[in-house]
């Protein structure tokens, strides 16, 4: 019989561990809802995540724009946003966190305010993305607020090797462009003006 | 070889982005017209007769898939899928940024056919700029009274949604779009029922490509005959092929299906680069089997002649391998994209994916043996076919496909790496292990 056929089975030369043979008892209920009252939730927070809820025919739909919203405000996703925006659901924080933890954009650690992601998928890579990301790692080193990361296809390879710095995209970039990029965003001054998607015309008009 | 612009038409217009611009080139007449003489049938058999074929992947009809939909009181909902995120596709994003009316319009057009009172644009989170551009049409299009409550006097209803989603390449898949949509995490569904049975919040819901519903104001404007006109028999319409990799003029270019794949390639995407020649291509987007240059470059560019061939055109997205790129590390990287993308739900793609990976890893470090090759095609046959969606297959068909066709490459780099590895590591650790 193995120990996980049922109890009854306790080995005596081993220490007694309580966790195990009386089961976990966390704090406070995992299920537990928070109430509106229990949370500091920033009016700004309430009132979007309300108004998103009443655009849904169902208000769990409004998790992902909710975890956006907290995102927003709070740089990423805080276990304090993310209690917040369920009280005002009115789910459950682990449900929220559920969701926020799948996706690549919610981030459930602190990560710094201006984000850099430089695509190093297939069309990317053939134009040299890995050797952009570490001129853009190298160009942060040891600059606050930054977090640069490796991302996979962002959907412009037209652009390749192209970077998404603050959800704007950017490409074709040389290397040497990286570290113009990062003291631009970090001076606050428009990040690589010639090099802007949406300045870009369609490919086939471009050698006309 | 010049462009066939039909969707991408005036695209070089900025003003086309706003509702006054799109009215400017005829705009909104189509919708107008459907509001006030069209019933959905009608609506219907004009997209079915036209044979538009999905634009997302698969290739399905269009018209067929929105006649799948039950008939009756019950909620109904429109999704269209912009959760563009396949590597080497591109072409929503050109299509939304430049004309997001045509799909605004496209979308009310096609939830009179599909009787949907809710629409949702799902787009991925990443396209920031083009969500926002959304956003700003959307509003435009409420304010002129083409969405909302009792459009244009007709007591229809449609309450239209740019829903932002938040990085998961795995929401492109119809039912993982539907589940993150519904707020949860982005997992596939069982299917039977389809979406067009049992959909979003349980009910009938169409879901369709951004560029699929954006041919879908000017079908119904001039007709399924003119639709016909362009293409082939099979696959009929323009495509907007997003071409990258080894060309000088990556982008994306709007052509009649059924052109050759070779003049895609070199006169509109301008060919390899200097002193370079074209090894191999996915023509669909990375889920395709790959083809070498012989197979692929004077096929035609439709779905038939694709898949005759063995590969599929996908989402019509042309990748373009030079002979400079290694085939086994095109492989790794493709691997990659799946391992990292895959839900994790179905068993065969999470682990199969994890597997691959893992090989190939050791194929590009020397420390595999031709054996290897074979245990990695079968790990992809392993996949094929056994799990909910088709992401783990996604991998296995070009992968297998690339060890199929460039085995001999895969061993002469096995071998290089191999040897690099005897002569710059084997005195420190093969035989420091020894004595």
């Amino acid at each position: 019989m193995s120990p996980v056929d049922g109890p009854g089975i306790v080995n005596p030369n081993l220490p007694t561990d309580r966790a195990v043979s009386e089961g976990r008892v966390p704090e406070r209920s995992p299920e537990a809802i928070p109430e509106l009252h229990e949370v500091d939730c920033p009016a700004e927070l309430r009132e979007r995540i309300e108004t998103l809820i009443g655009r849904y025919p169902d208000k769990h739909s409004v998790s992902i724009p909710a975890l956006w919203a907290v995102q927003r405000l709070y740089g990423w996703c805080t276990p304090e946003g993310i209690r917040q925006a369920a009280a005002v659901m009115q789910v459950t924080p682990a449900y929220l966190e559920s969701v926020a933890s799948f996706y690549d954009l919610l981030h459930t650690e602190p990560v710094g305010s201006h984000k850099v992601a430089v695509c190093t998928n297939i069309s990317c890579w053939m134009r040299g993305g890995d050797e952009l990301l570490d001129a853009f790692r190298a160009a942060a080193e040891g600059r606050e607020d930054l977090f640069v990361t490796g991302f996979e296809c962002l959907g412009a390879c037209d652009i390749a090797p192209m970077a998404s710095i603050d959800e704007r995209y950017f490409g074709p970039l040389e290397n040497a462009e990286a570290a113009t990029a990062i003291d631009q965003l970090l001076a606050g001054e428009d990040v690589l003006p010639d090099k802007g998607l949406e300045k870009r015309p369609l490919a086939g008009d471009a050698r006309a | 070889m010049p462009e066939t612009r039909v969707l991408l038409e005036h695209a070089e217009d900025p003003a086309l982005r706003t509702i006054d611009g799109y009215k400017g080139y005829g705009g909104y007449a189509t919708l107008e017209k459907a509001y006030r003489e069209l019933e959905a049938n009608e609506i219907l058999k004009e997209l079915e007769d036209s044979g538009l074929r999905g634009r997302g992947g698969a290739g399905f009809s269009m018209g067929k898939k929105a006649s799948f939909l039950p008939r009756g009181e019950m909620a109904k909902y429109l999704c269209c899928n912009a959760d563009e995120s396949e590597p080497g596709a591109f072409k929503d994003r050109e299509l939304m940024q430049r004309n997001p009316h045509q799909l605004i319009e496209g979308i009310a057009i096609a939830a009179i056919a599909a009787d949907a009172g809710h629409a949702f644009i799902f787009i991925r989170g990443e396209y920031d700029s083009q969500a926002d551009i959304l956003d700003a049409a959307v509003a435009e299009a409420y304010e002129a009274g083409y969405l909302g409550k009792d459009i244009l006097g007709s007591r229809r209803d449609l309450e239209l949604i740019v829903h932002r989603g938040a990085g998961a390449y795995i929401c492109g898949e119809e039912t993982a779009l539907l589940d993150a949509l519904e707020g949860k995490r982005g997992n596939p569904r069982l299917k039977p029922p389809f979406p067009a049975v049992q959909g979003l919040y349980g009910g009938p819901t169409l879901i369709n490509n951004v560029e699929t519903l954006s041919n879908v104001p000017r079908i119904v404007a001039h007709g399924a005959e003119w639709f016909k006109g362009f293409g082939t028999e099979q696959s009929p319409g323009t495509k907007v092929v997003s071409v990258s990799g080894g060309v000088r003029r990556p982008g994306n270019y709007e052509v009649e299906l059924g052109i050759p794949t070779r003049e895609l390639i070199y006169d509109l995407a301008g060919g390899p680069l200097e002193g370079r020649e074209v090894k191999a291509l996915y023509p669909g987007g990375s889920s395709s089997p790959v083809l070498t240059a012989e197979e692929g470059l004077d096929l035609p560019y439709s779905f038939e002649a694709m898949a005759e061939a063995g590969s599929m055109l996908g989402s019509g997205s042309i990748i373009v391998a030079d002979d400079t790129v290694s085939i086994p590390h095109m492989a790794l990287r493709t691997a990659r994209f799946y391992h990292h993308e895959s839900c994790g739900k179905c068993t065969p793609c999470r682990e199969g994916t994890n597997w691959t990976v893992k090989m190939l890893e050791r194929v590009v470090r020397g420390e595999a043996t031709p054996m290897d090759l074979d245990i990695i095609s079968s790990v992809q046959e392993n996949i094929m076919g056994h799990c909910l969606c088709v992401l783990g297959d996604s991998m296995a068909m070009p992968v297998s496909a690339m060890v199929r066709k460039f085995r001999p490459e895969f061993e002469r780099v096995m071998d290089e790496a191999g040897q690099r590895i005897s002569v710059v590591q084997a005195p420190a650790e093969v035989l420091g292990a020894a004595t």
